[in-house]
């Protein structure tokens, strides 16, 4: 059992003109086991939120805490997270000339796993991951997401899943681009990681078509940097009627999330 | 129906002016001798009627004017403003330019199998200069000064079991001439490899004949001392349907300066020129490169890929390709990539095409420098994988796609080796 804490984050980015914050203070919990659904707008910041956990560079921690079983996350290198089981399946994964998938994987997995898998099984696990997946067999011989299509590019995010077992996943925008079949596959994969037990989903989302294959307990609606809403599934399904207009954007956003705040006190 | 056409409307027709300072339609005014030249819309064609040793002393805007000859005379003393020594640190060439090359060349030792032939011969071997002329005064120095030379002969339709071994090691630093002749004759099928160890100042001429239907590959490897320089004029004249792979590695040695230049001579042929290059503080690692598309239905494909790091790391790529109006059909590509891992290395790239005629198959040219992407870097390391592995896997896989060409197994595990101990150098 496991425990993803995130406190009061604040979180901002350099731009020419000048520091621009773009998380205004968000707080969530998520424990293993459990599936939270992040759904905002563009522009939102639940990107960023995906991004911070996972350590990219660009952005700077103001304030505010992120712990994994109490350990200091934000101390830890980008390399570090992932080997503590924090894993991102990134919205636009990157493609990496000259480096084999093959290669790849067994060198991320004995990195996590602080030893070499055992050759054969590994081939083995690989094999089966990617069948299921519906990912080529050749595609271990190309360079990682180079030359993949949009499609390809999540599934093989979705496989790194699979065999990487980390303790939290967070999915930034994994159902962008794909169409039904698609969207089908890698719900199976994600939901296939989930039922071992071991693990907690962060779903970032901006459609509500993911949420029919993958069934979230917690939702959170993000706007303008903070989370202005928050319940069970049935959130999702009234998001899926009404959209996100009846929350403003912009300065009348803090409004809002004061009344919602009152509304739930 | 009416035609008008005006000058002005014609796209690509020379302008009275430059469109902006330093720059004609050319590209960047290289020296203030070519700014005279380039005055003159034909210069090209100008100064092609004195090619052979005419010797104008115009520098070429054109590379099928290239002054090429056997006489050393012919070659102007070198200031270092020539199109094609405008990169090179000439006080670095310890005479290569000025001196008599009369010291001790590299010793030449040649590992072949029975079928094929190895000579030593003297400088009138009817042989010598089959393949050859040297483009730049450095290499006529050596071609004047040179006392005997290597000839490997791989005779007709013998396909040679296993690769010609040639190793040549750096008797010290006298400045040297070294000349070796390669034939692969009618249907032969070999891979030549050239070895160069030790310390050295040498310049070297390599005539290559690649006769009708033959199929040779070339790989020139420079594991030099840190003291060696070492400038290479390697040239390859091709026949009909003959195939020529070359592979030049240059990763030690003070200043390295190899011209590769192929030559079609007959319709059917395919060359392909791979380089790697891996510069630290204070090299300069050069490669120009010429691929002269004479006759109709010829093939070309270049990739020199390299890795620069630490101060004054240099590294120069150009690579001049030009489709004369009789060659038809051509189809050709080159591409340069470099990768620039630490502060103060340099990574200059220049791909000249220039083509004479659009009844071409295809001709493009590639060039792209650039640091190492973070984008990559952080994807690999939120898989849990260290920076320092995550460097390597990038730079590896980066220069890996010319080494996979060598093929010769021994020689690929010796290179990769060579890479590593180049990142674990500097940490990188």
């Amino acid at each position: 059992m496991s425990t993803l804490e995130i406190k009061d984050l604040h979180v901002s980015i350099d731009t020419e003109q000048g520091t621009k914050e773009i998380l205004k203070g968000v707080s969530l919990t998520i424990r293993t086991g459990e599936t939270h659904a992040i759904m905002g707008p563009n522009g939102s910041g639940k990107s960023t939120l995906a991004s911070t956990i996972a350590g990219h560079p660009r952005y700077n921690v103001t304030s505010g805490t992120i712990t994994l079983d109490g350990e200091d996350v934000l101390a830890m290198s980008v390399d570090q997270r992932a080997r503590a089981g924090l894993f991102l399946a990134m919205q636009y994964p990157v493609e990496v000339p000259g480096v084999s998938m093959t290669n790849f994987l067994r060198t991320a997995k004995t990195a996590i796993d602080g030893e070499a898998p055992k050759l054969r099984t590994w081939t083995k696990d690989v094999k089966a991951a990617m069948a299921q997946l519906r990912i080529d067999a050749d595609f271990t011989q190309r360079n990682v997401n180079e030359g993949f299509s949009g499609g390809e590019k999540k599934r093989v995010e979705i496989l790194q899943l699979e065999l990487f077992k980390p303790k939290f996943a967070i999915l930034d925008e994994t159902d962008s681009g794909l169409d039904v079949d698609a969207l089908k596959v890698v719900s199976e994969g994600v939901n296939r990681a989930h039922a071992e037990g071991k693990m907690g989903t962060l779903l970032i989302t901006h459609y509500t078509r993911i949420l029919r294959y993958i069934k979230p307990e917690f939702v959170h609606v993000f706007v303008d940097g903070q989370v202005v809403e928050e319940g069970g599934p049935e959130l999702a399904d009234r998001l899926e009627e009404e959209g996100y207009d009846r929350y403003a954007t912009g300065a009348g956003a803090a409004t809002i999330a004061a009344a919602s705040a009152a509304a739930q006190a | 129906m009416t035609d008008i056409t005006t000058e002005k409307a014609r796209i690509g027709a020379p302008s009275a002016q430059p469109f902006i300072n330093g720059f004609t339609e050319e590209g960047e005014s290289l020296s203030p001798l070519n700014a005279a030249a380039s005055k003159s819309p034909l210069a090209g064609e100008a100064v092609k009627r004195h090619s052979h040793g005419g010797g104008v002393g115009i520098p070429d805007s054109s590379r099928a004017g290239r002054l090429t000859s056997y006489k050393l005379a012919d070659f102007k003393p070198l200031t270092g403003m020539e199109e094609d020594w405008r990169f090179t640190p000439l006080k670095r060439l310890r005479g290569l330019h000025t001196e008599v090359l009369n010291g001790a060349a590299p010793s030449v030792s040649v590992t072949a199998p029975d079928s094929v032939t190895v000579e030593t011969v003297g400088r009138d071997d009817r042989r010598i200069g089959s393949a050859a002329i040297p483009e730049d005064r450095v290499s006529a120095n050596a071609w004047e000064n040179f006392t005997e030379a290597t000839v490997i002969t791989v005779p007709a339709e013998v396909q040679a079991d296993g690769e010609v071994s040639v190793l040549l090691t750096g008797q010290g630093t006298d400045a040297s001439a070294q000349h070796l002749v390669i034939v692969a004759e009618k249907f032969s099928k070999s891979v030549v490899v050239l070895d160069h160890q030790g310390t050295a100042v040498v310049s070297e001429n390599i005539e290559i004949l690649v006769e009708d239907g033959a199929q040779l590959t070339v790989i020139s490897l420079q594991e030099w001392n840190d003291d060696a320089v070492h400038a290479s004029s390697q040239q390859v004249k091709l026949g009909r349907d003959a195939k020529f792979k070359h592979i030049v590695v240059s990763l030690g040695g003070d200043l390295v300066r190899v011209t590769p230049s192929a030559r079609f001579t007959a319709p059917g042929a395919e060359v392909e020129l791979f380089g790697l290059y891996f510069a630290d503080a204070g090299q300069h690692l050069e490669q120009r490169l010429f691929v002269d598309h004479a006759v109709a239905n010829c093939k070309s494909n270049v990739l020199y890929k390299g890795a620069l790091q630490g101060r004054n790391a240099h590294t120069v790529w150009v690579g001049d390709v030009l489709i004369r109006k009789e060659a038809e059909g051509t189809d050709t590509y080159e591409a340069n990539r470099n990768l620039v891992l630490t502060d103060g290395a340099r990574a200059d790239s220049v791909p000249n095409l220039e083509i004479e005629t659009g009844l071409i198959a295809g001709a493009g040219h590639a060039s792209a420098t650039g640091r190492f992407d973070d984008q990559h870097l952080f994807y690999l390391m939120a898989r849990g994988i260290p920076e320092k592995v995550a460097r390597r896997l990038v730079v590896r896989g980066f220069l890996n796609e010319i080494i996979q060409q060598i093929k010769v197994p021994a020689i690929e595990e010796r290179l990769t080796a060579a890479v590593e101990r180049e990142l674990a150098a500097t940490d990188n």
